[in-house]
Parts: structure tokens; C-alpha cells; sequence
């Protein structure tokens, strides 16, 4: 080991933010103006333009931002979406395919599409696996740049590559601001503006209880509490709305988004309303390029005919990060970080966003928010099955005829499910098993098939239902192969904080790939990854490989 | 520390292990359980470091949760049942150290010490049953740290030392998943990244991933001495790790000024002490090599110019040199120059031997460079030239001004404090004509134009006139002359002023409402502020805010100059200046001096000495003929050295101590070889008025002697009944001539390392926190002096269009003369430049790394350019420790007329390619 050279006189330590550099970064600010929160807008601003982040402008922008560099690079990154390229480093190719190869991808052939694109794709297009898209009733799906491409075989990706349109779509068939306020829309939003108080917004809490909503984004922690709790605390208080649908398996909120933007939008105003937030942030996932910019314009929209006064609200774009779906990860993202999940206490409700008490949702449980309050809170317990109260959205995807969403009775078993509302399997496959919670919720044989499908009713056979992505898996798929994608999964979207889930995600991932598992060991694995990771995503990532081991001993 | 029972009364009481303990306040479960001595295993977590939690090797079970929890993070919470030791805590703790084991490379260590390897040991381990990861490559870019990222286990801990203690912000966390890993900025090679080598990194890392460079990490060390720093003011503690008298590493110590930081210097900057370029035998000039002012030594090679001499010969001719022209042409023909690198009790006898030997107060020494106005102006107008509060009292503060200061580079582990309370939400502002590396943490920048001190402050306190947030009480009550100064600050409006600094003039009323409106608002300032004709001026000007708006007196407030030299505060304490005894005892105050005549046993000179700019003139002038310089390099440090080297030459006699062949010693009759700072015992005074204990932890080499055995041995030649027997002896002695530290016992600062005066009564806790009832004047009240606008001496003009600033760099110590030859520093910083703003390269048509010529109407330098985009176009800076480069060839003599200090700070220089 020696000592290196002595340094040049011309040198620095370290880079230098340029002249011209700092000029160039300034342009992708907010007029010129940069907040230290937006930084990954700004990034997005630089990937979007010139498809990759060059160091110097992030040495630029840190500048800009009064951070340091590294505080730049390290969020960059974190974030997949993003492609930084040093100094003299060739530049990407200018256009990114990407196709998911998730649980429910792979068992539509992602796998082979990936292989014939590698081959049938030139060097100017780089084609990149990536976790689950959020399209899965349409698996396999491709994305050609932003551009999504469904039930995608060969043919069609090239098709889309060579098409030179490479954008999403605005959803065309969503119930804009025009048509939702002619249906009565924002009628109840403009009421409790107008003529509520405390009664009336402890009222409205009280519908919650009585319909006991419960947080749809999987954790089912109940509405009205939250709100309670939230409110309790001084301001103040923000809300952050959850659209970082990344659970492989679940679409659901996109399915919403596409057609009635508005609903949610008046549940969240509502909820901003009875709860008493400063400010709102909505945290969308990249993926949903389409649903961003029908959000973008709705949004606008409303700003310029508000029903009522609206607090500020801010819509925010994620950059490929899983983890950034747990709240604290999510608020994190949001502040401009790295999405690495915070330690509780203390409880988000108490202090999250930059600080401050925080109302955490997911869209989807917003968007119920106004049925309930208009039709009443009996009407949503009015449904219900197997002895469950409620409507879910079945985000369902896998071998069945009819994937997609389907708003069920809370509690219907799988079975019931797949005859019911998707036509039944497909032919030639019969249940084998199914992911009743997308990859973390774990593997359920179909011998359990029979379980109502609804919070707690799971937890018994280590499994939950989380986000009700249900995918279904039949006699021609593997258990342990599927068990394995989801850990591959857990492995790359882990944040690399707590050892037990950046190392235990990769290490089980490896053990899993060997012909021999050794069961004992990876037992010894789960219990550690369980017991003392920091989020849910490491505590969950046991699951899909306990279940295979637990429900099919055949496979081994 | 021993457990008070009010802390247990309000402690939390839990159920640790089935045992009912009690955590104290402010504990989380992992300290209550160390405190009770079950150990649970923990990696990430550090003590003095923010609990992360990431590691989860100390997660513990506590009763009706459904996951494991991490002790480090966790506080308990009454009647909370916590168990350590469960089956199921035991397994998961197992578990993360065998992960961790099997990514580590087996049989590869960095360190002795791997906190890993240790708890796996204590848990009876066994081999990690998880097959292993792809490794990183070994980074060993950096001269001074290598990095083996193979051994790193992601913890963190370097990155929390280097964002949250240090503020160098030079680590991230970068990536995701298993590929996350430690980066330096954007993924660089250390050695490439902005890493300032604070080697924070390295003292935080558990298993050995960051460690000190070239394996000496793996050497066994011999012994461990707490010691000091020796560098800046800050006066961070330290601990010297030898192996056969050789300084291995350095590490931080949970010193009061710098809890366990260091800085470059510190940390890396102690070989020097064995270049081989050291002094170890008294050397005589040779009667063929007579003096010359032209600057031509040969380090490595004195010999040419002098002749090695025994001790006894030495000696003689040193102070029979000094005696003859004490004899024939009185004291007043001889000068000394003291150093504030020395300790306290060789400064003391060092005057006291200029006072008493040679008969003269003739003595000064570099406080007079750095803060003689501020000084002159502290004094003047409250009655003390200490600081009022410590740096570490930024934490009580809201508001932190910090004006002609550049922390980062100058007072480093300062800086970090300055850095934490900016990122603790307190709001810092930050003026200076150079926009430095502080000036990002801080809120408000005014980067106003140089020389125009006065005009800013006086128009930020004409706005706090102007807003009505004076604090009309504390004038009343602690000042006297507002009246005055509210007349003459009339004509200062903010708005009139703005062309005049620079700074807009809503900029300047803001400013005065953040600060006169804070809660506390504190002042640091440095040799931006002191180093003007006008210094005493600027430091009145902010001597004046603060008191007008009642910011000081309370925590959180004050004034701080911040010290240079690591004993300039205790220099001058003890009397190392020409017009006062120590504790600022003027020597033309009757009273006083019949006090020290007492002291010491003999009649003294009433008339007050000259000062260092001064002395050179009087040698110039033939009034000074002979002088013993310390541990000084004035041929480097003083202003416009062509005038003073010609003057070192012209002396007929001239005595140096020192450890190298300095500029100064080019010029000498007689070279003492010294002692370095390692190998000595002595106390310091750091800039918080903090009397720390240096501990000797090396032998000197060859014949080289300590500093005080020299002066005393000198003393006695020239005719002083002297007997001390060490450092002891002279602190006690100076407990007597000093009422501030009377009360300070040298077996205590042996015990605590570290005292503050004033203490002046033996087992008084020390004032960290001055003036909080009066002033020390006459009515204990503070004097408002008003302080009017004027220029620096020499203004740019056509001929010399660039204004020249000088000042230091973080590696470099003021002459270089030790950190020149400290093999990393030299290495980070090897060779001279300026830094100028890349348009004004461009205006003189080079580019960074081209030779260029600064010339001035003094002198002239050629010099390597360097960018620098804090810097306006039309300045120049130019650091003063590269003697092949001097800065202070170019620079003005003019002196302050109050403080005595040379204008470093400002003068006209042209550039050209060279």
C-alpha cells in the first residue's frame, strides 16, 4: 500500500460546479429557483430531457440546492429511473425498453420477451428487467420509453420502438372535472366548506368508523382513527397521498385513476378539510405517466374553478423505487431523499413530512370516502361475504380468463372469485396456489382456497392480504420458481438500510437459487428478517418463501 | 461517571432481563442496559454519534410488540419488559453478525479492533453459513486513509461522522438494495472527492473499512498519550498512539472544544516532528558565510552557512551576544519574540527573561499578526481581550454571525460546530469578501466588498437604531456612550451604504432585525475582521452591535475573536506583549509595576515596548541591535519581508530556537535546536480561554533541547538567579502574577486535561460565560466607541489593479514550517498557488495551473493559479506558507494605529503570466 501522487497546483478537491453548468441546471428549477424537497422533480427534469444525469450537472445542482454532492448522488442513485453518467462516459442509449419480469409477468413469458428483445433490439435501444409495472391484467407488459405496451409480444415492442412514439396517453375515458361536477360532484366538499364544523366533521368521522373503512394501501389501519389522530395533534398538518402502487400484482389504483380522478380528489379534499391540513402531496408512481398527466390537468382545472378554497397541492413523481410505497420511505421521497423507511416511533401521524403531523393515505381509500359519506356508511357494510363487511377492489391477475379489477364483497374466497367475477381459469390450468396479497403477502395453496380474502382472515396461515392483489398460479407453474421471483424482487427493491433485509433479501435469493434449498437455514433467515427489520418490506419478504415451503412440500 | 440519585428519581423505571432497573433520562435502552453491564451487541451505534438503528444487531424483545426492537434507538418507557438475552433476541442478533461475517473476506483485516469480529467472539459465532458477495476493490487514492469497502459492513458510521458531526458532507450512501455501499461524492476515489481528511470516517469505522494509510493501523502500539492539538486556536484534545518514540496515529479525545474531532492537521500532521530536516544540534554561523537579506538557504543543508556547536559553546555565544549589547548599548537595543506555538509557561518565562535579562519590554509576538486590534479594541471597550462565550455555546445561540472567518480551513473543528448548528434550524450568517466553504450552511451571505467593514456594520447598526430594537435596558444599565455612537451611526443609513459595501440595503436591515430580534446572537470573527489599518475599528463596530442590542452576557451571545494559534490566547495572557505584565497588567501602571518588581525581585522598564512591525523598524532605524526570536518565523509572517529580512540581516546579533532551519534562522548568529510539541509538557490556552495540559509523548532527537530548559538556561548567562525544575514550577509561579488562573492547580488540569479561567480560587468551576453581571472597567460598565469609514493604505489603481488577500489553507500551518513537512499535508497541498475567480484567469489570459507573477509595489512572487469562485473578480489570494512563494513579499506594512497589526488583509498587487 503507498501513498498516491502528490496532488496537482491546478486541482481542487473535488468537483467544481461550472459557469456554463450552473446556467444549464438552473433551467430544470422552478423559474430559475430551486427547493431542496423538489430535488427529484429537478432530476426527472434532467432525465426527461437528456436521458441520463450527467455528474457535472449534479455537481451543478448541488450548488444550486446548497447540498453537498454526494446528497445528490446518493438520491439519484437510489432511484432507478435514473441513469447518471460520468465524466467521459458514453452517454445511454437514447431509448430505455422495460419490461417487467414480476410474478405475474413471468408467468405470461416475460422471460422469453426479454430474451427476443436483447436480440432483436440494436444498441440504440437498451432493454432493462424491471419490478412490477402495474399492468398485470395485461401481462406481459413492455414499456417503450413511457410508452406501455400490453399483452406484449415481440412483434409489438418493435412495432412500438420503430412507431417512434414513445409517450403514454392521457386515459381518454376519464370522468373529467366538467363531468364529474354535472353528476354532483364536489357537492359534498362544497357543503362542508360552506356550512361544516366541528359536528359535522366529527360526523363525517364517525361514517368512517361506521363503514370501518380501513387503509386500502394493505396496512388496513382504520380511516376515521387516523383521522382522529391526526387531527389531535398542533399544526402545522400535511397530508401525503400514497399512488405508489408498486406491490407486484396490484393495479387498482391506476384502474381508479384512469376513470374517476375526482372521486379521489374529493375524498383527499374532504379528508384535507375535516382533518385540517396545511398542505397536500400526492406521490405518484413514474410508472403511471398517463394517470400524471390526467392528474396534471385535472389538477389545474380545478385550481382555476375550485368548488371550495383548496389548500396547496402538489403532485409528485417517484422514480422506480418499491420501498417508496411505505409511507415513511414515501415522506422521505418526498422531502427530496433517498425512500429509506424511518424508524418508529415516532408515528408518522405525529411526525412525518418535514416534521410535521402528517395524514398518510393511500388513493384508494380517499376515493371511497365520498360514496360512503353520500350513500352512507351502512350501504358499504352491506356488503360483505363469508361472514366479511365491505367492498374490496381484487386487483387479479395470473391464470385466470377475466384478470383485472373486480369490486367484490370483502371476504369472497378466491374461488369465488375466479368463478364469479373472471370468468373462471384459464383453460387447461386448474388452482394450484395464489398470491392473496401480491409478493408480500405470501403463497396460499389451493387447498385454502376457500379462505375469505379480507384483513386478518389470513394471518393465521402467514399470510395477509394487504393490497387484495390476488394472482393466480395453476398446476403448470412452479411454486418455488414464483417463491423465488418475489425474493429476487424483495432483494432488488430492498433500500439497503437494516442488515437483515439488504443482506437476508440477498443472501435468501441466492440460497433459493440453488436446486438444494436449505430449509433450516433459510428458516433461520426468515425469522431474523421477520423479527428485526426495519419496514414491512423486510418483515414481508419471508412470506412467498415460508409458504413454499410450508403448503408445497411436493415441489422440493 | 457516577450516577446521582435526582437523576435515578427522574430516571424510567423497566424491566431489563426480569431485573427492575431504572434508565435515566435522556437514555435508550441499549445505555441503561450498559450501564447495568449486560451487553447487547451493536455495531451501527456509536457513542457521541446520532443512533441510526440500521445494523439491528442489538434488537432486543420488549413485550406486546410484534417485532424485535433496536436498542439504540429506543427509550424505555415505564414499566416497559425488555429482554436482551430472549431466545428470540439472541437468534436475530446471531443472525445480523452472521450476515455481516459473511460478507466479510476471511483472514483479510484492516484493524485489530473490529467491533465485528469482537461481538461475534462475545455471541460464540460460529463460520458464517451464507455463501459470500461480490467485493469492491481496494481505494488507497487518498495519501492519508485507505479505504477497503470489502471490509465495510454499511453501518454508516462514517457517513454520520462525516455529515453530522464534521459537516464535510464528503460521504453518502449511494445505491440500493445489496449494491448500496459508502461513496465519496459522486462514487470518486477518495483521493479524487473533496474529502477535507478530517479522518472522522476513520476514527467512527468498526471494522477497520477506513483506516490511516500504509497498515500502521496493524502495528501494535506501545503507549497512548492525551495531548492537544498544536496547530489553530480551537485547542481540540487528542490522543498520540507510539510505537518506539514514533507517533503511529492520531485520534481524536472528547476534549470540551472538539468532542473527539480533528481536522487534517490534527490528525495527519504530526511527522514532521521527525523530518529529517530537524534541528538537533546547536549550530554556530560560520565566520565565512556572513549574513545577506537575499533569501538563498538550503534546508537540507545548514552546514553551509553554519557550524555544528556543543551546548556550552552555544549558549555562551548566545547570551554573551545579547548581554554585550544589553551592556554597551542598553536594553532598549534588544528585543525578543516570543511564540504563541510555545506553552503558557515558556511564554511566561520568555518575558519575563526579555523583562528581567535583557531588561526591556521589547517583547511581542505573533498576536500582534493576527488579533492586536481586536484585542485593542476588547480592551478598550469592555475591559477584557478574552471571549466572552465558547465556540461549543453556538448550540444555546439562535443567530451565529461569522464575519472575516474562514472556519472551514482555519479553525476546522470549529467550523463543524458553526455547521451543526446550522443543520440544528439556528441561523447563520455569514460575511466576508470571499464567499468560503461555510457559506453554504449558512442563510444569509453578504460577500461585501473588502475594506469596507465599517461602513457594513455601522449601516446594519444604523438599522437597528432605525427599527427601534435597541436594547435600551442593557444600555442603560451595562454601557456608557450610546448617545455618541447613535449620533455618529446617523450617517450610515443601509441605503447609503450600499454602494459603498456592496450589500443591498434591504440585506443590511434584515440582518439587523434577525440579529437584534435573536433570542441570542453570537459574534465570531477573524483576521478578515483584525488584519486592516482599520482592525481596531472593525472589531469596535461589533463590539458596538452586540452591546447595543444586549447580545452578550447571557449563553448564546457574545463575542468570539477566533484565536489562531493554538496558545496566542495564553501568549498574551501571560504578558508576551510589549505594553502589558501578564493578565494585561500595563507596564506603565505604577502600581503594577511595583507589584511585579516585588514578583520578581528586581526593578523594571516603566516604558512600554515596541511591537514586531515596530522592532524592525527600530532595527532599521539602528535603535535594535540584537534579539532572541522563539519559536517565530517573522522572515515569513511579517509584513513586506524584503524591509523585514533586510532588518534580520542588520542585526549584530541574532539568537533563534526553533526545531527546523526557518527563514529566520537563514539570518542567525546562533540556532538553538527546540523541542517540537510532542515532546514537551506544558498548558495551552485555546481560544475558549480554556488552559488545557499538553503531555510530553515523545523524546526529542539528537541533542535537541525543551524549549524551557533553553530560556532558563539562557536566563541564567545573562545573569537570572533561575531555578525551575519543570512546567510545575512555572505555572505556579504564574498563578501568582495572575489572578484569572490563581485558582487553577496543575494536579487538577493533570486530572481534567482541561480548566477555563477565570478561576480564581482553587475548586471555582471556571466561568465558561463572561460578563454577565458588569465589565471589568472602572463602573464595570461597557464603553461604546463609534467607529467612522475609511480605506485600506493602499487602494488598487491602475499600475497594481487587484487586491491582494492573504491568509492560510487548511493543511498549512501559517509558515509551513511544520506541515510543510508533515509527508501528508505536503502531499494534499504541495506547492504554492493563488486562487483567483476563473474570469479574472481569463482576463489575465491564463489558465488553472499556469505560472503567474504577483507583483506589488514591495515585491514580487511567481505562483501556480488555481480557480476559486468564491472570490470577485479584481482579488487575488494567496496563502503565506510557501516560502518559495512568500506572500508576504507583496504585502503592506501599514500598521493599525490602535492594535499595531499589519494590513494583511488588503493591498494592490498586478498579475501577469509567467
Amino acid at each position: 500500500m503507498t501513498a498516491k501522487a502528490r496532488r496537482k497546483a491546478a486541482s481542487h478537491k473535488g468537483r467544481q460546479a461550472m459557469a456554463a453548468d450552473l446556467k444549464q441546471v438552473r433551467q430544470y428549477l422552478d423559474q430559475g429557483k430551486g427547493a431542496r424537497d423538489r430535488l427529484i422533480e429537478y432530476l426527472h427534469r434532467i432525465q426527461d430531457d437528456l436521458g441520463r444525469l450527467p455528474a457535472q450537472l449534479l455537481v451543478a445542482l448541488a450548488e444550486e440546492l446548497r447540498l453537498s454532492q454526494t446528497e445528490v448522488f446518493e438520491v439519484a442513485s437510489f432511484y432507478h429511473h435514473f441513469a447518471i453518467t460520468k465524466e467521459g462516459e458514453p452517454a445511454a442509449p437514447p431509448l430505455t425498453v422495460r419490461v417487467c419480469d414480476s410474478v405475474s409477468c413471468s408467468l405470461a413469458g416475460a422471460e422469453v420477451l426479454i430474451e427476443q428483445l436483447q436480440l432483436a433490439l440494436g444498441d440504440g435501444v437498451r432493454v432493462q428487467r424491471v419490478p412490477c409495472v402495474g399492468r398485470c391484467e395485461q401481462a406481459p407488459m413492455a414499456v417503450v420509453g413511457m410508452r406501455p405496451v400490453e399483452n406484449a409480444g415481440l412483434e409489438d415492442v418493435v412495432a412500438a420502438v420503430e412507431s417512434g412514439s414513445h409517450a403514454d396517453v392521457i386515459p381518454p375515458h376519464a370522468r373529467d372535472y366538467a363531468a364529474y361536477h354535472a353528476d354532483g360532484g364536489y357537492g359534498l366538499l362544497r357543503k362542508l366548506s360552506e356550512h361544516g364544523d366541528e359536528a359535522a366533521s366529527e360526523r363525517i368521522i364517525e361514517s368512517l368508523d361506521d363503514a370501518r373503512l380501513r387503509g386500502l394501501g394493505g396496512a388496513g389501519f382504520p380511516a376515521g382513527h387516523k383521522w382522529r389522530i391526526v387531527r389531535g395533534h398542533e399544526g402545522p398538518r400535511l397530508m401525503a397521498v400514497n399512488i405508489d402502487e408498486g406491490e407486484p400484482g396490484t393495479f387498482k389504483d391506476r384502474y381508479y385513476l384512469e376513470r374517476d380522478p375526482h372521486r379521489f380528489l374529493e375524498g383527499m379534499l374532504i379528508a384535507a378539510r375535516v382533518v385540517g391540513i396545511d398542505s397536500i402531496y400526492i406521490y405518484l408512481r413514474d410508472e403511471y405517466a398517463g394517470v400524471r398527466a390526467l392528474l396534471e390537468r385535472e389538477l389545474d382545472v380545478l385550481r382555476a374553478d375550485p368548488p371550495c378554497p383548496l389548500p396547496p397541492i402538489e403532485l409528485r413523481r417517484g422514480a422506480g423505487a418499491y420501498i417508496c410505497g411505505e409511507e415513511s420511505a414515501m415522506i422521505e421521497s418526498i422531502e427530496g431523499k433517498r425512500g429509506m423507511p424511518r424508524l418508529r416511533p415516532p408515528y408518522i401521524a405525529e411526525r412525518g413530512l418535514f416534521g410535521r403531523p402528517t395524514l398518510v393515505h393511500n388513493m384508494e381509500t380517499l376515493y371511497w370516502v365520498p360514496e360512503i359519506l353520500e350513500k352512507g356508511a351502512d350501504w358499504f357494510v352491506s356488503h360483505g361475504r363469508n361472514g366479511r363487511q365491505g367492498l374490496r377492489s381484487y386487483s387479479v391477475s395470473g391464470r385466470v380468463k377475466r384478470p383485472g379489477v373486480h369490486l367484490a364483497p370483502a371476504g369472497i374466497s378466491v374461488r369465488e372469485l375466479i368463478a364469479e367475477y373472471c370468468a373462471g381459469m384459464l383453460e387447461g390450468h386448474a388452482l394450484k396456489a395464489y398470491f392473496p396479497g401480491g409478493a408480500s403477502g405470501g403463497i396460499l395453496p389451493a387447498s385454502l382456497g376457500d379462505l375469505p380474502l379480507d384483513f386478518d382472515t389470513l394471518n393465521d396461515y402467514g399470510c395477509f392480504i394487504g393490497s387484495a392483489a390476488i394472482i393466480v398460479l395453476s398446476d403448470r407453474d412452479s411454486v418455488r420458481e414464483q417463491a423465488l421471483n418475489a425474493m429476487r424482487f424483495f432483494a432488488h427493491e430492498s433500500c439497503g438500510q437494516c442488515t437483515p433485509c439488504r443482506v437476508g433479501t440477498a443472501k435468501a435469493a441466492q440460497l433459493m437459487a440453488l436446486s438444494h434449498w436449505d430449509q433450516p437455514l433459510l428458516e433461520e433467515l426468515c425469522q431474523v428478517m421477520e423479527d428485526a427489520s426495519i419496514c414491512g418490506l423486510g418483515q414481508a419478504a419471508p412470506n412467498p418463501l415460508r409458504c413454499a415451503m410450508k403448503y408445497f412440500p411436493e415441489e422440493f | 461517571m457516577p450516577v446521582r440519585s435526582e437523576d435515578l428519581s427522574q430516571g424510567t423505571p423497566f424491566t431489563l432481563n426480569s431485573r427492575e432497573v431504572v434508565a435515566l433520562p435522556g437514555e435508550s435502552l441499549l445505555q441503561a442496559a450498559q450501564r447495568q453491564g449486560v451487553e447487547i451487541p451493536h455495531l451501527c451505534h456509536k457513542e457521541g454519534l446520532r443512533p441510526d438503528g440500521n445494523c439491528r444487531a442489538c434488537v432486543v424483545e420488549i413485550e406486546g410488540e410484534r417485532v424485535l426492537a433496536p436498542s439504540c434507538c429506543r427509550a424505555p418507557t415505564a414499566g416497559m419488559q425488555v429482554k436482551t438475552d430472549s431466545e428470540r433476541a439472541r437468534h436475530a442478533q446471531k443472525m445480523v453478525l452472521e450476515l455481516l461475517q459473511s460478507d466479510a473476506v476471511e483472514g483479510r483485516g484492516y484493524t485489530l479492533h473490529s467491533e465485528l469480529d469482537q461481538w461475534s467472539e462475545k455471541l460464540e459465532l460460529g463460520k458464517p453459513r451464507f455463501p459470500g458477495r461480490s467485493q469492491p476493490a481496494s481505494d488507497l487514492s487518498h495519501p492519508a486513509i485507505s479505504v477497503n469497502l470489502d471490509a465495510c459492513i454499511q453501518c454508516n458510521r462514517c457517513l454520520r461522522a462525516c455529515r453530522e458531526e464534521q459537516g464535510n458532507d464528503v460521504i453518502g450512501y449511494a445505491g440500493r438494495s445489496d449494491h448500496a455501499r459508502i461513496v465519496f461524492d459522486l462514487d470518486d476515489a477518495m483521493g479524487e472527492s473533496s474529502c477535507v481528511a478530517c479522518g472522522e470516517c476513520v476514527q467512527a469505522c468498526p471494522t477497520g473499512a477506513l483506516m490511516p494509510a500504509n497498515g500502521v493501523g496493524l502495528l501494535p502500539v506501545d503507549k497512548q498519550v492525551h495531548s492537544v492539538c498544536p496547530y489553530c486556536g480551537v485547542g481540540c484534545q487528542l490522543t498520540y498512539h507510539i510505537a518506539d518514540n514514533r507517533i503511529l496515529f492520531v485520534e481524536g479525545r472528547d476534549g470540551p472544544a472538539n468532542n473527539n474531532r480533528l481536522c487534517v492537521k490534527g490528525r495527519y500532521g504530526f511527522d514532521y516532528v521527525s523530518h529529517r530536516q530537524r534541528l538537533t544540534v546547536p549550530l554556530i554561523r560560520r565566520d565565512d558565510a556572513p549574513k545577506q537579506a537575499e533569501m538563498d538557504m538550503d534546508f537540507d543543508n545548514p552546514l553551509r552557512d553554519f557550524r555544528e556547536a556543543s551546548w556550552e559553546e552555544a549558549l555562551d555565544r548566545a547570551a554573551g551576544g545579547l548581554a554585550a549589547i544589553r551592556n554597551t548599548r542598553g536594553p532598549s537595543a534588544l528585543a525578543g519574540f516570543g511564540s504563541a506555538k510555545g506553552s503558557n509557561e515558556e511564554a511566561y518565562l520568555f518575558q519575563k527573561l526579555v523583562r528581567t535579562g535583557f531588561e526591556t519590554n521589547n517583547v511581542d509576538h505573533c498576536t500582534r499578526l493576527c488579533h492586536a486590534s481586536s484585542v485593542a479594541a476588547l480592551l478598550q471597550m469592555i475591559g477584557s481581550g478574552a471571549v466572552s462565550n465558547p465556540v461549543a455555546d453556538v448550540s444555546e445561540a439562535e443567530v451565529v454571525v461569522l464575519i472575516g472567518s474562514n472556519p472551514t480551513e482555519n479553525h476546522p473543528v470549529a467550523a463543524t460546530f458553526f455547521k451543526n448548528a446550522a443543520r440544528a434550524g439556528k441561523t447563520l450568517i455569514v460575511m466576508d469578501p470571499r464567499r468560503t466553504p461555510i457559506a453554504r450552511h449558512a442563510d444569509h451571505v453578504l460577500q461585501f466588498k473588502p475594506d469596507t467593514d465599517v461602513a457594513m456594520l455601522n449601516a446594519i447598526m444604523h438599522s437597528v437604531v432605525q427599527q427601534g430594537l435597541v436594547d435600551d435596558d442593557f444600555i442603560t444599565r451595562r454601557t456608557e456612550g450610546y448617545e455618541a455612537l447613535k449620533e455618529q451611526l446617523a450617517d450610515y443609513s443601509p441605503e447609503s451604504m450600499e454602494p459603498i459595501c456592496g450589500i443591498p440595503a434591504e440585506t443590511l436591515h434584515e440582518v439587523a432585525r434577525i440579529f437584534a430580534k435573536a433570542s441570542g446572537a453570537m459574534i465570531f470573527w477573524g483576521m478578515g475582521v483584525s488584519q486592516h489599518v482599520h482592525g481596531t475599528d472593525n472589531a469596535r463596530c461589533l463590539i458596538n452591535l452586540a452591546l447595543i442590542t444586549g447580545q452578550i452576557g447571557r449563553p448564546g451571545t457574545g463575542l468570539h475573536p477566533l484565536r489562531g494559534q493554538n496558545n496566542v490566547q495564553g501568549a498574551s495572557d501571560v504578558g508576551l506583549i510589549p505594553m502589558v505584565y501578564p493578565d494585561y497588567q500595563r507596564v506603565d501602571n505604577t502600581e503594577v509595576r511595583k507589584k511585579f518588581e516585588a514578583l520578581w525581585g528586581q526593578p523594571l522598564d516603566p516604558k512600554p515596548g515596541l511591537t514586531v512591525v515596530e522592532i524592525m523598524h527600530a532595527i532599521h532605524d539602528g535603535q535594535i541591535r540584537g534579539m532572541y526570536v522563539m519559536g517565530e518565523n517573522p522572515a515569513m509572517s511579517d509584513p513586506n519581508l524584503n524591509h523585514t529580512r533586510a532588518a534580520l540581516a542588520a542585526l549584530d546579533h541574532l539568537v533563534v530556537q526553533d526545531i527546523f532551519m526557518t527563514e529566520t534562522a537563514h539570518y542567525a548568529d546562533v540556532i538553538l535546536p527546540a523541542s517540537a510539541f510532542p515532546e514537551k509538557t506544558g498548558t495551552f490556552t485555546n481560544t475558549d480561554r480554556r488552559v488545557q495540559l499538553g503531555r510530553q509523548a515523545l523524546d526529542s532527537p539528537g541533542e535537541a533541547w525543551q524549549d524551557l530548559a533553553i530560556i532558563i538556561e539562557m536566563a541564567r548567562l545573562l545573569g537570572l538567579d533561575w531555578n525551575y525544575s519543570g512546567p510545575r514550577e512555572v505555572f505556579n509561579e504564574m498563578r501568582q502574577a495572575m489572578p484569572s488562573i490563581a485558582g487553577i492547580t496543575w494536579d487538577r488540569l493533570e486530572a481534567e486535561s482541561a480548566v477555563t479561567y477565570p478561576c480564581e480560587q482553587e475548586g471555582d468551576p471556571g466561568d465558561e460565560v463572561i460578563f454577565t453581571e458588569q465589565f471589568p472597567r472602572d463602573g464595570g460598565k461597557a464603553l461604546l466607541v463609534p467607529a467612522s469609514f475609511r480605506n485600506a493604505d493602499e487602494l488598487p489603481d491602475q499600475d497594481y489593479p487587484l487586491v491582494l488577500i492573504t491568509g492560510r489553507q487548511l493543511e498549512h500551518w501559517h509558515t509551513g514550517a511544520m506541515t510543510r513537512r508533515a509527508r501528508v499535508l505536503d502531499a494534499i497541498e504541495p506547492e504554492a498557488v493563488a486562487t483567483l475567480h476563473p474570469a479574472q484567469m481569463a482576463a489575465i489570459g491564463v489558465q488553472p495551473g499556469d505560472a503567474i507573477r504577483l507583483r506589488s509595489r514591495r515585491g514580487e512572487v511567481v505562483v501556480r493559479a488555481r480557480t476559486d469562485n468564491g472570490l470577485r473578480e479584481g482579488q487575488v489570494f494567496l496563502p503565506f506558507c510557501y516560502h518559495e512563494a512568500a506572500a508576504n513579499l507583496l504585502t503592506n506594512e501599514a500598521l493599525d494605529p490602535d492594535g499595531k497589526i499589519p494590513e494583511f488583509k488588503f493591498c494592490a498587487v498586478q498579475a501577469e503570466p509567467a
